[in-house]
């Protein structure tokens, strides 16, 4: 059984200017364990899907429609305010991209990591500041009976998005999601990060949902991928299996683009056109208007995620009918 | 590719740091920048790498007299731009323009595309205001945007159309050379391709020099022609850009290069990384010798002593280690 399954999941906008459909049927599945990155450009819909799952949209003007989220037998998006608090922070928590915002200026680190346990009731003051310490150790944090003291301005980007990852950890939570936790950081600083992710996630058999623009992230960490556009599900599959054979329009283009995996001195490939605005109906595809391969069935009719092989799904009515995707 | 048309001679940009209320004095200084020696020659493209913090981008704002001068000197054309009078600076500023990390930020909310293009037209006294907007669709067709769009906002455009639009305008004068500070840094991958094509191809069609500051390596290998690597206000390796990027000599590049995550699972997970301990050091106080050689895993006693000079290695290639032909 898998430790979070989401089952269509729709989280609305209503603004003045319309209904911005930011995530649009989104189901995906977690086992324990299991590392699933989530990629797509801004806008895709990716960090709403985390922030819905986490009860964080703003209600109004977001809504969540439609969908179920279920975590280990308990619908997080329909339970009671009391369940919800059992289980986030305590068995699923999160990290942000901005390590610079998502502290609180005027508490201490000490308060700030110590606060999971306390208000879960997982230990007492003296117990708690005993993990947390171990904790920030953990994250590589040097001197850290003396750093706990410090406010998080005395502390470099890539130490606060430590700090952050010993926050959320320390109430050992079988479930984390990171929302771009390296987008804000430099190379050498993400290296050290996704590291420590990768390092921590075997020490504690968590599962991670990784959050990420960039698909060499997503290379170098995840078991799974899936890719996301205008807030639907394009293509996932097992890692090896995307990067081998991308069958999606969409996955191919991006790919594609990433200069490192261009020949020097030729023009970039680049998906043209722009992404499409979610305030009005998509009925087809939401990529047909950018795909080079788009004929006139992809926009009648919503293209479902259909399997192509084990483990590996796809959105593409071109693909699915063998007419496109097999060089 | 011809003469030198920007050269810089042992760059220094320091910014002091003060104590006391009353009798203020100087305690110290940031050495942002602290001797950088470069030629950018016409029509060359020079990228500008390294971390947060390292000075590319008070480097490039140096180069535009944004920011006073220290020490060295900064020359257009052969013409010193720090000893230049107002009005020589404003003839200079036609040659010499910059584009901006980010397209929200540096375009005027309150102007029309119009007026934001026409404006250096007018200050320069290039045309008159008549014949301004036939000016402003022949830069806008330049960018790619279509004419029509000329009334609009900055905010009625996306990110990768405004980074068009400052485009356009750094363009609208002919400058010989271009500083474009982290001009996609801010964008998606799909639409970074796309402002990458559109500067490589504005490069050759106008012959103009660009220096390129990225923090992407990937970014800097594909448009540059040469490549300098910075390290806390200094220049450590500078060479041409495959080489330096696909054979890097200097410890730091190494690390820099290999901690590029790689869009390729098993080329990813295969690959030796070198992890850099802690963060870089400050500039208030930078380490003795080579400022690297904290977190240089070669460092040996002598890394401490004095300051490496930038020595040949290889063609057209120079490095600043002691210990080039050790490791």
């Amino acid at each position: 059984m898998p430790l979070l399954e989401v089952t269509d999941l729709r989280t609305h906008f209503h603004t003045r200017n319309g209904t911005y459909r930011a995530v649009d049927g989104v189901s995906f599945s977690v086992d324990r364990g299991q590392t699933l990155g989530i990629v797509g450009e801004s806008g895709s819909g990716k960090s709403v899907t985390c922030y819905s799952i986490m009860g964080l949209i703003p209600q109004p003007p977001g809504r969540i429609e439609s969908g179920s989220a279920m975590f280990d037998g308990v619908d997080l998006l329909r339970c009671t305010p009391a369940q919800a608090r059992s289980i986030r922070g305590k068995r699923i928590s999160m990290i942000f991209q901005d390590p610079m915002t998502s502290l609180n200026p005027f508490l201490r680190i000490s308060e700030q990591v110590t606060e999971p346990l306390i208000v879960h009731g997982l230990a007492t003051r003296r117990e708690a500041l005993r993990r947390a310490l171990e904790m920030m150790e953990a994250v590589g944090i040097n001197d850290a009976a003396r750093r706990i003291r410090f406010y998080p301005h005395e502390f470099s980007g890539g130490m606060r998005q430590r700090v952050m990852i010993a926050m959320a950890l320390v109430t050992r939570p079988e479930l984390l999601i990171a929302d771009e936790p390296t987008t804000a950081l430099d190379v050498t600083v993400q290296a050290q990060i996704l590291d420590l992710i990768r390092r921590l996630q075997k020490e504690l058999g968590m599962a991670v949902i990784f959050v990420t623009h960039d698909l060499g992230v997503v290379a170098g960490l995840c078991d799974r991928v899936q890719v996301m556009y205008a807030g639907r599900v394009m293509e996932a599959a097992s890692t090896a299996e995307l990067f081998a054979r991308p069958l999606h329009p969409y996955t191919r283009g991006l790919q594609r683009s990433i200069p490192g995996l261009q020949p020097k001195g030729r023009e970039l490939f680049t998906i043209p056109g722009l992404p499409p605005d979610v305030s009005k109906p998509l009925p087809g595809c939401a990529f047909a208007e950018r795909c080079e391969y788009a004929a006139p069935k992809c926009i009648q009719g919503r293209p479902e995620l259909a399997p192509a092989g084990p483990g590996h799904l796809h959105a593409c009515v071109r693909a699915h009918d063998g007419e496109i995707g097999r060089d | 590719m011809d003469g030198p048309i920007l050269e810089l001679r042992d760059v220094k940009t320091h910014f002091p740091l003060h104590s006391g209320f009353l009798l203020r004095r100087q305690v110290g200084a940031v050495r942002a920048v602290d001797g950088v020696s470069l030629t950018v020659r016409e029509g060359e493209v020079v990228g500008l790498v390294g971390e947060s913090g390292c000075g590319k981008s008070t480097l490039a704002r140096t180069i535009l007299q944004l920011v006073p001068l220290t020490g060295g000197s900064v020359e257009l054309n052969g013409r010193d731009l720090g000893k230049a009078t107002p009005a020589q600076m404003l003839a200079a500023r036609r040659d010499l323009q910059m584009i901006f990390q980010d397209p929200y930020a540096s375009l005027n909310p309150r102007m029309t595309v119009q007026s934001t293009l026409s404006e250096p037209l007018l200050v320069h006294g290039v045309c008159s205001a008549a014949e301004a907007p036939k000016k402003v669709a022949e830069l806008m067709a330049l960018v790619g945007l279509a004419p029509r769009f000329a009334q609009k906002y900055p905010h009625e455009f996306s990110g990768g159309q405004r980074q068009r639009i400052a485009i356009a305008r750094a363009l609208a004068l002919r400058p010989k050379i271009v500083v474009a500070d982290e001009p996609v840094s801010a964008l998606d991958v799909s639409i970074q391709a796309q402002i990458l094509n559109l500067l490589a191809d504005l490069c050759r069609r106008m012959n103009l020099a660009l220096v390129f500051i990225a923090h992407d390596l990937s970014v800097v290998r594909h448009i540059s022609d040469r490549v300098a690597v910075m390290y806390l206000g200094k220049i450590v390796e500078l060479g041409p850009a495959a080489e330096v990027i696909d054979h890097p000599r200097h410890p730091y590049t190494r690390a820099l290069v290999s901690a590029i995550p790689v869009a390729d699972p098993a080329a990813e997970r295969a690959r030796h990384r070198i992890v850099l301990a802690g963060d870089p050091p400050s500039p208030i106080n930078p380490p003795a010798g080579c400022a690297f050689h904290p977190r240089c895993p070669y460092a040996v006693a002598r890394c401490s002593e004095a300051v490496p000079p930038l020595v040949p290695a290889g063609p057209a290639r120079q490095a600043a280690c002691i210990r080039l032909g050790e490791i």
